[in-house]
């Protein structure tokens, strides 16, 4: 089964950043089950084949502030180093945080280390993205939508995929981890569908 | 949270408005953009005089501002009315019905980033047969009052959204790649009663106008 975790504070906002993906794996005929990621049981995590970490609202940072939920994500030694997980905007954050906090990621104090790893980046809006090598099945130039505000550096045992200054597209080079700055939920749900396909 | 409808009067805006509501969350007014230029190309125009009828069958405030209805010149009117809501209701986001125009999400989400206020968009990428079933599913009724794309015809007008108006837009669908909740315009919509309503609305008089595939019916409302 494929667990969407949601990051979204406010409910409502769900039927926008998770409803969506969760359409998609609906017609693409992909069990699927939702979890807010401050209810996340263990259970949850070993039931899951695949992990998917939504994307919320630009006003709400919320999981920012909650980062030591995340902590199954950090380490060498995490139990979900096989597991394909895709992280959208948020999602894409909460990867990278994880991985350059590391075992940090549990003091409610880190928000202070942010100030060196985050930029204030606005992108609203359809953007031309090119891919400079297959990306859970998008190449080329493609275009996506985007809505964050925010950009964070990318660690090094992340690749970048996309040719633009600020990245768009990672994964990591040792466990089947992606995340994209976009929302392909709008745009381009084929990647969905690709990463939903991974064995 | 106190929010207010970014409201046309039509099934979209006011079935956000009900989502919103059913979750909790107070809808401290309504806006409406009353564009001069009939084509504006952000906002709903057929009886959109009308939302303050519906404003007050839902017992909610509105603001209506008025614009020339000019592109790009049209959003800088709807910042002055959300700023408005802002100082006067004390809001802390917006709602919209938008479905799939990024066109419009997009303006809309620019503003209430300027104005640090959250934007709910709940109908966001929703398949749209299945939008207009929950709509049938939780009691709103609908008719057509404006349309604008082939092979509409004036006898659209007054047509009432119901199972078989589905099966219709669905045929247009496979046949014309209808869009069927008609948020390219093809058609435009107005609610006459829903669970928001204390009464439903009845349509007093209308006139019709228009010729070939373009036609919109002007409601005057109690």
């Amino acid at each position: 089964m494929i667990l969407i975790i949601s990051t979204c504070k406010e409910k409502l906002h769900e039927k926008e950043f998770v409803e969506p993906i969760e359409t998609i794996l609906k017609d693409s005929g992909k069990k699927h089950f939702t979890r807010h990621y401050t209810n996340i049981k263990k259970g949850d995590l070993q039931n899951a084949k695949k992990i998917i970490i939504t994307g919320t609202s630009l006003q709400d940072n919320e999981y920012l502030n909650n980062l030591e939920t995340f902590s199954y994500l950090r380490g060498k030694e995490t139990l979900l180093k096989q597991t394909p997980i895709l992280g959208i905007c948020a999602g894409m954050q909460i990867l990278t945080l994880v991985e350059y906090l590391g075992q940090e990621v549990g003091n409610l104090n880190v928000k202070a280390n942010f100030a060196n790893i985050q930029k204030k980046q606005l992108e609203i809006g359809y953007f031309k993205e090119e891919f400079k090598q297959e990306f859970l099945g998008l190449q080329g130039k493609q275009e996506v939508y985007h809505l964050h505000q925010n950009t964070f550096k990318i660690p090094k045992n992340y690749e970048t995929y996309t040719l633009s200054k600020t990245p768009q597209a990672i994964k990591h080079t040792e466990k089947p981890w992606y995340a994209t700055l976009f929302h392909p939920e709008v745009r381009n749900k084929e990647l969905i569908q690709t990463f939903a396909e991974l064995t | 949270m106190k929010l207010a409808t970014l409201f046309s009067g039509g099934k979209d805006s006011t079935y956000a408005t009900y989502l919103a509501k059913k979750q909790g969350h107070e809808i401290a007014c309504l806006i409406s953009i009353i564009p001069e230029n009939k084509d504006s190309y952000m906002f709903h125009t057929p009886s959109i005089n009308q939302t303050e009828t519906q404003a007050k069958h839902m017992n909610m405030p509105i603001i209506q501002q008025k614009t020339k209805g000019k592109k790009e010149e049209e959003i800088q009117d709807l910042e002055k009315a959300i700023q408005k809501a802002k100082k006067e209701y004390s809001i802390q986001g917006i709602i919209t019905g938008a479905v799939e125009s990024v066109y419009q999400a997009t303006r809309i989400q620019k503003i209430c980033h300027k104005l640090q206020l959250e934007c709910f968009n709940p109908l966001w990428q929703k398949n749209q047969l299945h939008l207009l079933e929950e709509l049938i599913k939780n009691k709103f009724e609908i008719i057509i009052i404006g349309i604008a794309a082939y092979p509409l015809e004036k006898n659209w007008l007054g047509k009432k959204i119901d199972k078989s108006f589905i099966k219709e837009v669905e045929t247009l669908q496979k046949k014309y790649g209808f869009n069927p909740a008609g948020e390219g315009g093809e058609y435009e919509t107005f609610v006459t009663n829903c669970p928001l309503f204390k009464t439903p609305i009845s349509i007093e008089q209308y006139k019709d106008t228009g010729k070939e595939h373009s036609w919109r019916r002007t409601l005057h409302t109690k």
